[in-house]
């Protein structure tokens, strides 16, 4: 990794002043007792007097409850009480939805219980409270309900049309909203339609984006303990601070009642980003009882009950002059909501709404997105949240485009893209891109990978007609991250800002607590945290710990998703430190009889300029800040700070990701040989936290190309309901990874660095799918529906074969070979190879 | 119920237990053995894996009744008693090969035991030796890596790069 070797040289400082910490490969704080066990996993937590849960689910995707009977199940040993929706019916509330993205957006309610009608299989409709977790999920079979089964709703363009079965009876059309942006009415691009009617070339696509389920490791879980007037609650959360808030609405009990931990949480990758039914339930249970409960789902709940991800249909048109030059971009978006509005699953797919049009300076732009209800699991954040679609249907469509004008696809970006002496660059959906080097990415990952080489063995095999063929897939990428500025959510209808807390508490004894108001679960915030204080405070490493996942001792955050902790969270840890420093300067001026203006700090002394020797370290000045027997007159006796930061603007990370992908055309099996992946997140605090979270995530993008489909039957049951069909990849189904980074930093704050934790998943899937599509192109293939499965391989070669040629320009070509099914129900026959 | 007695990390328990009670549950609910967790109920994820008589099992696929009268390791039991970390877990710190830290107790058992059959694995038999193991954060490359390093530790072959991550675990 050069760009790391670089760092660490620029780390030791020139000036030979003290090594700085930012930049270097810090091993984790945080590992000591995950790699012993000593864990705190909610589930791991036994309360004196605690109850346990388990949640009768629904075995039907829509129907009406017409009876339950909970007599028998009460009956059972060691079972305390059993509880319906029908008992909580006025005091459950509605599971809060913060993201209206319209005004006449349509929410139809949804209970923590259903009451009188389920409308997804698995969806709660009792709860058992028993003395352990055995005897309260063998009771689970003795509560009697009656359903009157309603017909599903599973596809989303059957679901909008006139006449169709409602979801909920509450509503007269299964579409929650329409979110539409235009750039001619926005002022940041021509009217699209001017654009579109004047095209030289048009290429019209459908893309289907699968659903998909985050699979966080550790299953959700909460414990909830009455205390006082309101209560406890340890869950296995991305966001205690945003459900603290949201529980006491929900709940009914003042938010300074609610108190909320987020203990050891294993993943979350947005499926922890959530208001949940389960954690409202188990505050309502304990609550009613005044007892303490434990609720942990199985992997099988988990799978059906906790949101899903992605799950759209992209109708992507695309407008060129014939030289290659982009002119017009139109996007239609179906996104399914599922049978609910979650905490921000509205806003998930408008999220994307900027970040179609990329790197690539088109003249119009439209995004016109429609939220349809179905009888699915409701959808919500999973890894990239908007981004990883957008891009998908970008990078997919800039390579049919390629193909269309028989150009060299990456021809074609360069030709496109906003070039590095063109930053602060705005693009047409109104974003300003503070900076980037498209270029400079773009040429590191092609020799990374050995382009020429790769294309001339393609050729190769081409000739021959080898068996085994050679795909080369594209990513050049880019993202909006760091969520968020708090005009901009407003502007989006947000219901809360995007800004971040953090406060710094400098001990008698010179250790250092950091404060922070961003959620870690798996993160390393803890090491990179350390990193940025030691250096802003000038303290060692060891000396600093960092408190965060608790509303009690971390107060106020907005906690952790949209790769914010950093750029936001982090930059609240810098602000406050800004602020320790200016107190103990006034002190460190009076302690070395000297104007605060003559100090110099450095390396954690105020000296006096010019005379180094006279000096104060700022664990002295902690100290005399303790004692207080001699401070300036006037002067609060305490260098502790906080702060808040709102950033001003999005972080935008871009990379070149680069696939090569052999195909086997007798077996249909793709093959990852090389993968390459060149990322730009400006500066970076540890190289080895960084290079983890650019791993994982390409795992998530990989297995959404590759592996992961969430698939409903036509009953509406999840076929997919466990880890046994759920192919969350295995080390043996992925490839190591080359990976590398260049530098433009952020300008917008004050480390330099921009996002990480979501770049890998947004970029990875369409190199992927581009790869498999290049290998099958002679072959007369020019998509293949996600995940690329062997059948579906097999099957649009055998399908490809018989087609003359690809889609003409102009022509829709609804998806290729293999999109017989708008909501990807067709591989429930098909079955996963 | 049915009475039994395993040792688990070098400490004698004897219990009346269901017949149905698997090990994971008597080794987290009944012995408080909770740094082995549970992530999935169809013996696929590996979360649970413990050692069972020096072989790695999912102890959410035994029944704690057939553990009767063997000898259990868990992670809590890995280390050596003054704290010191055994290779793998030193390999897995140093390798960044934890990200939340769910999946290791899991998959730092499979790989003891991996690593017992053969101490000098590729990439590929790693690959394939922890596919019953998943995680969601890492992507497994840093956990390949771990192994890979763990092995050459500990059969003395450890190279310079190791050399240089132990002096980082001193200093940290
Ligand atoms: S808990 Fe998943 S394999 Fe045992
Ligand atoms: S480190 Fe999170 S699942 Fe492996």
């Amino acid at each position: 990794m050069t760009a790391v070797d670089d760092r660490a040289t620029a780390a030791s400082s020139a000036d030979g002043g003290p090594r700085m910490e930012v930049g270097n490969a810090r091993r984790r704080k945080e590992d000591a007792h995950l790699l012993t066990g000593r864990t705190t996993w909610t589930d791991n937590m036994t309360l004196p007097g605690m109850l346990h849960l388990a949640i009768l689910r629904s075995p039907m995707a829509h129907a009406k409850i017409t009876r339950i009977d909970a007599s028998e199940a009460k009956s059972r040993p060691g079972v305390i009480a059993v509880f319906t929706g029908q008992d909580f019916a006025e005091t459950q509330g509605d599971i809060p939805c913060a993201w209206p993205v319209t005004a006449d957006m349509v929410n139809p309610g949804h209970p923590s219980l259903a009451v009188t009608q389920v409308n997804h299989v698995g969806e709660a409709v009792a709860v058992i409270v028993a003395r352990d977790k055995a005897a309260a999920q063998d009771a689970l079979e003795a509560v009697d309900i009656d359903y009157e089964q309603l017909p599903a709703v599973l596809d989303m363009e059957a679901a909008l049309a006139e006449g169709a079965d409602l979801v909920h009876p509450n509503t007269t059309s299964n579409k929650s909203y329409t979110w539409v942006f235009e750039s001619g009415a926005a002022g940041t691009g021509q009217p699209i339609d001017d654009v579109l009617n004047a095209a030289e070339v048009t290429l019209k696509r459908r893309f289907i984006q699968q659903r998909l389920i985050p699979a966080f490791m550790e299953p959700r879980s909460t414990v909830v303990q009455p205390v006082g007037e309101g209560f406890t609650m340890w869950s296995s959360t991305q966001v205690p601070h945003i459900l603290r808030t949201m529980l006491a609405l929900t709940v009914g009990v003042p938010e300074h009642k609610v108190r909320v931990i987020a203990p050891d949480v294993g993943g979350g990758f947005g499926g922890k980003l959530q208001v949940t039914p389960e954690e409202v339930i188990c505050a309502l249970v304990a609550r009613k009882l005044g007892k303490s409960v434990k609720y942990t789902e199985s992997r099988s709940e988990s799978v059906m009950s906790a949101h899903h991800g992605r799950d759209q249909i992209q109708d992507i048109t695309i407008t060129a002059r014939r030289d290659g030059t982009v002119t017009g971009l139109d996007v239609h978006l179906l996104a399914n909501m599922g049978a609910y509005l979650r905490l921000v699953s509205p806003g998930i797919p408008v999220l994307g709404a900027f970040m179609f049009n990329s790197i690539y300076k088109f003249d119009a732009y439209r995004f016109t997105c429609d939220g349809v209800f179905t009888t699915k699991t409701p959808t919500d954040a999973y890894r990239g949240a908007g981004r990883p679609e957008a891009t998908f249907a970008i990078e997919r469509i800039m390579d049919e485009l390629a193909a269309e004008l028989d150009m060299d696809p990456m021809e074609l970006r360069r030709k496109n893209w906003i070039r590095h002496e063109e930053f602060p660059f705005t693009t047409v959906s109104g974003m300003t891109y503070d900076s980037g080097n498209y270029e400079a990415a773009t040429d590191k990952a092609l020799s990374l990978l050995g382009w020429d080489e790769l294309i001339a063995e393609q050729a190769r095999r081409r000739a021959s007609k080898d068996p085994v063929q050679l795909g080369l897939g594209i990513s050049t990428f880019t993202e909006m991250c760091g969520l968020a500025p708090s005009r901009v959510l407003g502007a989006l209808s947000y219901v809360a800002g995007g800004w971040e807390n953090a406060a710094i508490r400098v001990l008698a004894t010179g250790k250092v607590e950091v404060i922070t108001g961003v959620s870690g679960h798996g993160q390393g915030h803890e090491t990179a945290w350390s990193q940025i204080v030691a250096d802003q405070l000038g303290v060692p490493f060891e000396d600093i710990e960092v408190i965060h996942g608790d509303t009690q001792s971390a107060p106020k955050g907005m906690d952790t998703y949209g790769s914010r902790s950093l750029v936001v969270g982090g930059i609240a840890v810098v602000k406050a430190a800004e602020k320790v420093v200016e107190k103990a300067r006034a002190i460190a001026a009076h302690m070395l009889e000297a104007n605060p203006d003559d100090l110099d700090f450095a390396g954690g002394n105020f000296s006096v300029k010019g005379s180094p020797g006279n000096s104060k370290s700022i664990q002295d000045v902690a100290f005399a800040t303790f004692t207080a027997h001699d401070l300036p007159d006037g002067i609060e006796p305490s260098i502790d700070s906080d702060a808040t930061f709102d950033p001003a603007n999005f972080s935008f990370p871009h990379g070149t990701h680069l696939c090569a992908i052999e195909v086997d055309t007798e077996t249909g099996r793709a093959t990852i040989r090389k993968y390459v992946c060149v990322d730009d997140i400006g500066e970076v605090i540890n190289p080895l936290i960084v290079e983890g979270q650019v791993h994982g995530g390409l795992a998530q993008g990989i297995a959404q190309a590759l592996y992961e489909e969430a698939v409903y039957d036509a009953e509406g049951n999840l076929t997919t309901g466990s880890f046994v069909d759920y192919l969350v990849p295995s080390a043996a189904d992925l490839p190591s990874f080359i990976t590398d980074r260049t530098v433009s930093a952020s300008t917008t704050n004050p480390l330099g660095v921009k996002g990480v934790g979501e770049a890998g998943t947004i970029a990875s899937t369409p190199a992927v799918v581009n790869a498999v599509v290049n290998a099958l192109r002679p072959y007369g293939v020019n998509d293949i529906q996600m995940p690329c499965t062997p059948e579906r391989i097999w099957r649009a070669l055998s399908e490809g074969a018989e087609k003359s040629s690809p889609a003409a320009a102009g022509t829709v070509a609804h998806g290729g070979a293999s999109t017989s099914s708008s909501d990807g129900s067709d591989a429930a026959e098909g079955g996963r190879l | 119920m049915t009475q039994v007695s395993v040792t688990v990390d070098g400490v004698v328990y004897t219990d009346e237990v269901e017949a149905r009670t698997l090990l994971v549950h008597y080794l987290r609910e009944r012995l408080g053995k909770v740094g082995t967790v549970v992530g999935c109920d169809t013996s696929n994820c590996g979360s649970c894996t413990v050692l069972l008589g020096g072989m790695s099992v999912k102890s959410c696929s035994v029944l704690a009744v057939q553990a009767n009268g063997s000898e259990v390791t868990t992670i809590e039991g890995l280390a050596a008693a003054d704290g010191t970390l055994h290779p793998v877990q030193q390999a897995f710190y140093d390798s960044h090969a934890l990200q939340c830290g769910f999946c290791t107790p899991g998959m730092v058992m499979a790989s003891c035991d991996l690593l017992a059959e053969n101490p000098n694995p590729s990439e590929q038999e790693v690959r394939e030796g922890i596919e019953g193991n998943l995680c969601r954060c890492t992507g497994y490359q840093n956990i390949v890596k771990a192994i890979q390093a763990a092995g050459r530790a500990m059969s003395g072959t450890a190279t310079s790069s190791t050399a240089t991550s132990n002096t980082e675990a001193v200093r940290a």
